[in-house]
């Protein structure tokens, strides 16, 4: 069975997590966290793909046409909106982390230890 | 915990998430399988009931609509959201006032008058597409979201062509607020009239037409015009937010903050 | 079929009164806003009463489909709001803390133009439609709409850079636990073809785990138990309590968290329960609650921030909630709810008190308040009560949902559970009582400088928006108030018990909640109805301990200087260990992350082994 789609999917998701860990500036978490979004929209498309399917657009295809699944592709329109708005407000965020504690470094922010 | 230490646990508990992946993808369906009920459903209750001929719209502002707007509201709340953490401090208000209106012409140094020129010419290409987009979205592959992104960065052409107090005009005026709260409302307005024509909240219920024509999918473009207006106008004041973060606000004493436009 | 009017008119009413609010923008005074919030929010709450009236008839549920798209086939296209009384009981404490918390900010918050108010309206709106909805990837859309407003509320104090930090954390690590909950939803998807709970539950129902199973019940929990606050993916939890705003911390604790424990039970019975049996899941969870409780019980008596310090006893309560769901019993699942519906209101009102604190005398620190709360009788009292609904003394609803839980945990054979009930309860109210009695009554002598504070104590103290010269404003002192007594008076609810366990019962009832959503006939009626106990004599007694433990602990800390030497060395010798605990929240969001990743392989591990 082809797993490549599958495994591009967890390795996105690892290797997002892996920059959130290991991040020494905050945008940096904030992107990572978008790669650990991206697995999800390519888990999302890839299990609604149909071998020999269109897209699932009727405008210009006659109906009855093999298409892949339409559903998973609102969940992962739905997703990217999502996951647009809370990167916006996780930088946001970050912007003003920078403004109070002028260093944008985990390792430096250690105001709520404890 | 240390950088070394935080990186060795995550090692082993990321090759433990690996394994639980991988397992998992192991028994999921093969890549192209042909079981799709509930997709396969949904096409024909959107071609054959709604005569809607994008079947993703379909899905988005008919059957699952009630998601569509939760996700409307989402970016709502990171405007507000946006608003709140980017608004101005005590500091920043004082020392912006006297300045602001000298330091907004500029920001991008000299620009070429043919840039300027042609970042003009090609702005109502742009919002016709991105009209255009948000108006087809029941037929062609579009709609309310795409085309408002396609508006909203569309205006900020200006700003890339080197005209920021146009910019800066359209986004201190309240326009915007106000057009995406009421993109934001009139869908939720546009559920409500089904729930009081048939007591369904969302419940299409407009004509639906032909399948294929401008006019068709019941409100399925009443939905993505609103959603179109909200998304486009929210992007514009999430943009505005940054955009001032940059580009006007100045540290106390006067000094550029680091790093910023120009 | 007028009670399907409802789902929808609770969750389009505050969204569109946000929406009315951000239109007509900062032309409304402010006490317009409040007036239309507070209005709002109590007409949801009102709603809500009358969901849960129709909900008690049978058949027992309320289904609401969106769009009219009811099920055909045995399919379901569209999405459901399906409430049964559990679910309008949630979204009923979510209405009246919600009004509470907004009557309290009407004198207590300097609310930002129009924002806070509709950044509240929007909250309450996405956890109404969580608690309602019967489709897996809408409750996660709702899921990140409460996220999304949570961070903007965590971070709103931007000019403290803790404040605008603890958001950041709260901000990420909820957000990996989301997508680890959305993998889980397509993982379920994939395998079923379905979103619809009722359908997923049809579909996997006498499936043989395979790792897929295994897999997606696991990512799908950690999103609920990030949520929740649930031991290892608790880290946020201090960090954003500590910062955000007083208003929404009552929020954050009273209901917010709870609803996590909520998702992860939902998504247990109603999906998982034909094909997961109890017993690969019962000791996992079993294990997180139990852990729970212990670290956010030792957590919250070392804080010396008061916020802090109400954030770990959430903990360590959510803790004890989780057990009582792992329990898989409808009991423990009774003992739960009546649990949250009387600590819903006790976190919220400590919460609201510790605001009058901060308003009147400017300072989070035990260090810095002691003694200084003298001239105020009305905020000492109240606290105290708090202090001891937290130890769950007969006859709050606290002591109550306690006493119902521990039965069902000795029916279950884990009579063990007990002593950690009573431990946490007194650990936490030990703290809160401690805390009274140092700034109220400036007892014991100055706390010295804490060994084992990592510095998150030593604050500056919180920046107050304004400090009355008179008394404290009324409209602060009444929700506290009011949310106690309710606590109170649940608790004294005469057949409380007995109703919520039928409630419970239909819960579990799998194949009842498919067929009564999917049109499907009615298989046949469950017989046993469960016995609930309510107050027994052995439970009033461990409240009792519990309460005379909290008082206990409380003395030991505050006379700590008058104590025998050999007490002192005693606890000295568990300093390191403290410290240890300490240092792991050590605020840093990589330190978060990974902990996340280990609760999941922890928990798919757990699983795995127990299903073989």
């Amino acid at each position: 069975m082809n797993l490549l789609p599958y495994l591009v999917t967890g390795w996105l998701f690892l290797a997002g997590l892996y920059g959130v860990v290991s991040s020494t500036n905050l945008i940096h978490t904030v992107v990572s966290l978008s790669v650990v979004q991206s697995a999800t929209y390519v888990l999302l498309l890839t299990v609604g793909f149909r071998t020999g399917g269109t897209a699932p657009v009727f405008a210009d295809i006659p109906l009855g046409t093999a298409v892949v699944d339409p559903l998973v592709q609102a969940l992962a329109s739905t997703d990217v909106v999502v996951g647009a708005t809370v990167s916006a407000l996780l930088l946001s965020l970050a912007i003003q982390v920078h403004k109070r504690s002028g260093t944008l470094n985990p390792d430096e922010l250690r105001s709520l230890s404890g | 915990m240390s950088r070394r230490g935080r990186l060795a646990v995550f090692s082993v508990a990321g090759l433990g998430l690996a394994v639980l992946l991988v397992a998992a993808f192991l028994d999921a369906r093969p890549f192209g399988t042909a079981f799709h009920p509930l997709g396969d459903a949904s096409v024909r209750a959107s071609l054959l009931e709604r005569a809607t001929a994008n079947t993703v719209a379909s899905i988005t502002f008919d059957q699952r609509g009630l998601d569509t707007m939760g996700e409307e509201f989402i970016l709502f709340a990171a405007v507000l959201g946006a608003a709140v953490l980017l608004r101005r401090d005590r500091e920043e208000r004082e020392a912006a006032a006297p300045d602001e209106r000298r330091e907004g012409r500029g920001q991008v140094g000299h620009m070429p008058e043919v840039i300027r020129l042609a970042g003009y010419l090609v702005l109502p290409f742009v919002v016709v597409v991105g009209i255009y987009v948000v108006a087809h979205g029941h037929l062609t592959p579009g709609g309310g979201f795409q085309g408002g992104v396609i508006l909203a960065t569309g205006l900020h052409l200006v700003y890339l062509a080197g005209d920021y107090p146009a910019l800066r005009w359209l986004q201190t005026n309240r326009i915007f607020e106000v057009s995406e709260a009421a993109g934001a409302a009139g869908y939720v307005l546009l559920g409500l009239a089904g729930l009081a024509a048939t007591g369904a909240f969302l419940y299409n219920v407009m004509p639906y037409g032909q399948l294929g024509q401008l006019a068709s999918a019941g409100t399925v473009p009443l939905l993505n015009a609103a959603v179109g207006i909200e998304v486009g106008s929210g992007v514009v004041l999430l943009l505005a937010e940054f955009l001032e973060q940059t580009l006007v606000l100045r540290e106390p004493g006067g000094n550029r903050r680091a790093g910023a436009g120009g | 079929m007028s009670a399907a009017l409802l789902t929808p008119l609770m969750i389009t009413l505050p969204i569109g009164m946000a929406a009315l609010m951000v239109a007509l923008g900062g032309r409304l005074p402010r006490r317009v806003l409040d007036v239309l919030a507070t209005a709002t929010a109590a007409t949801v709450a009102a709603l809500a009463v009358v969901l849960l009236v129709a909900t008690a008839t049978a058949p027992g549920r309320v289904i609401a489909w969106a769009g009219g798209w009811t099920p055909r086939q045995g399919m379901s296209i569209g999405i459901a709001l399906v409430s049964d009384p559990i679910s309008a009981g949630l979204a009923i404490i979510a209405a009246v803390l919600a009004t509470a918390a907004l009557v309290y900010s009407w004198r207590y918050f300097d609310a930002v133009d129009v924002y806070f108010h509709a950044l509240m309206l929007v909250f309450l709106a996405a956890m109404c439609g969580f608690v309602l909805t019967g489709d897996l990837f809408d409750m996660f859309v709702w899921f990140e709409l409460m996220s999304a407003v949570a961070y903007a509320l965590t971070g709103y104090k931007i000019e403290e850079a803790q404040s605008v930090q603890g958001a950041l954390n709260f901000g990420v690590t909820n957000s990996i636990g989301a997508f680890c909950t959305l993998i889980g939803i397509t993982l379920l998807y994939d395998r079923t073809g379905a979103l619809n709970f009722a359908a997923l539950g049809a579909n996997l129902a006498g499936q043989r785990p395979d790792a897929l199973v295994v897999a997606s019940f696991v990512l799908l929990v950690t999103g609920f138990l990030t949520k929740a606050a649930v031991v290892p993916f608790h880290f946020w939890t201090a960090d954003a309590e500590a910062v955000a705003p007083i208003p929404v911390c009552a929020l954050f604790s009273g209901i917010m968290v709870e609803l996590g424990i909520y998702a992860v039970a939902r998504t247990y019975w109603t999906v998982y329960s034909g094909t997961l049996p109890p017993s690969a899941i019962r000791g996992p969870l079993l294990a997180f609650g139990v852990l729970s409780a212990v670290v956010g019980g030792v957590m919250c008596l070392a804080q010396r921030h008061i916020k802090r310090l109400l954030a770990f006893s959430t903990v360590s309560h959510i803790g004890l909630f989780l057990v009582g769901v792992a329990l898989l019993s409808p009991a423990g699942l009774a003992g739960t709810a009546v649990y949250i519906l009387g600590q819903a209101g006790v976190e919220a009102a400590l919460f609201l008190l510790v605001g009058v604190i901060l308003l009147r005398l400017g300072a989070v620190s035990e260090r810095d308040l002691h003694g200084r709360g003298g001239g105020m009788p009305i905020t000492a009292t109240l606290t105290i009560i708090g202090g001891v609904a937290l130890a769950g003394l007969p006859p709050f609803a606290t002591g109550l949902g306690k006493a119902i839980t521990e039965d069902a945990g000795v029916t279950e054979g884990f009579g063990w559970l007990v002593a950690v009930f009573v431990g946490a309860s007194a650990l936490t109210a030990a703290a809160v009582l401690r805390m009274a009695a140092r700034v109220f009554f400036g007892l014991g002598s100055p706390a010295a400088k804490d060994p084992t504070s990592r510095g998150a104590d030593e604050d500056e103290g919180e920046e107050v928006e304004e400090v009355p010269t008179g008394g404290v404003p009324r409209t602060m002192l009444i929700p506290p108030a009011v949310l106690l007594a309710t606590a109170l008076g649940l608790g004294l609810l005469p057949g409380l018990g007995g109703a919520i366990g039928q409630i419970a019962s239909d819960f579990f009832d799998r194949a009842a909640y498919a067929s009564q959503v999917l049109g499907l006939p009615t298989p046949e009626p469950r017989t046993a109805a469960v016995h609930v106990s309510g107050f027994t004599a052995a439970s009033v007694g461990y409240g009792l301990l519990s309460t005379g433990l909290a008082v206990l602990i409380a003395a030991l800390t505050i006379l700590r200087s008058r104590l025998p030497r050999w007490t002192l060395a005693v606890a000295r010798a568990a300093l390191p260990l403290l410290r240890g605990l300490r240092a792991l929240h050590s605020g840093h969001v990589g330190d978060y992350a990974m902990w996340l990743v280990v609760g999941v392989v922890a928990l798919g591990g757990a699983v795995s082994l127990i299903l073989g």
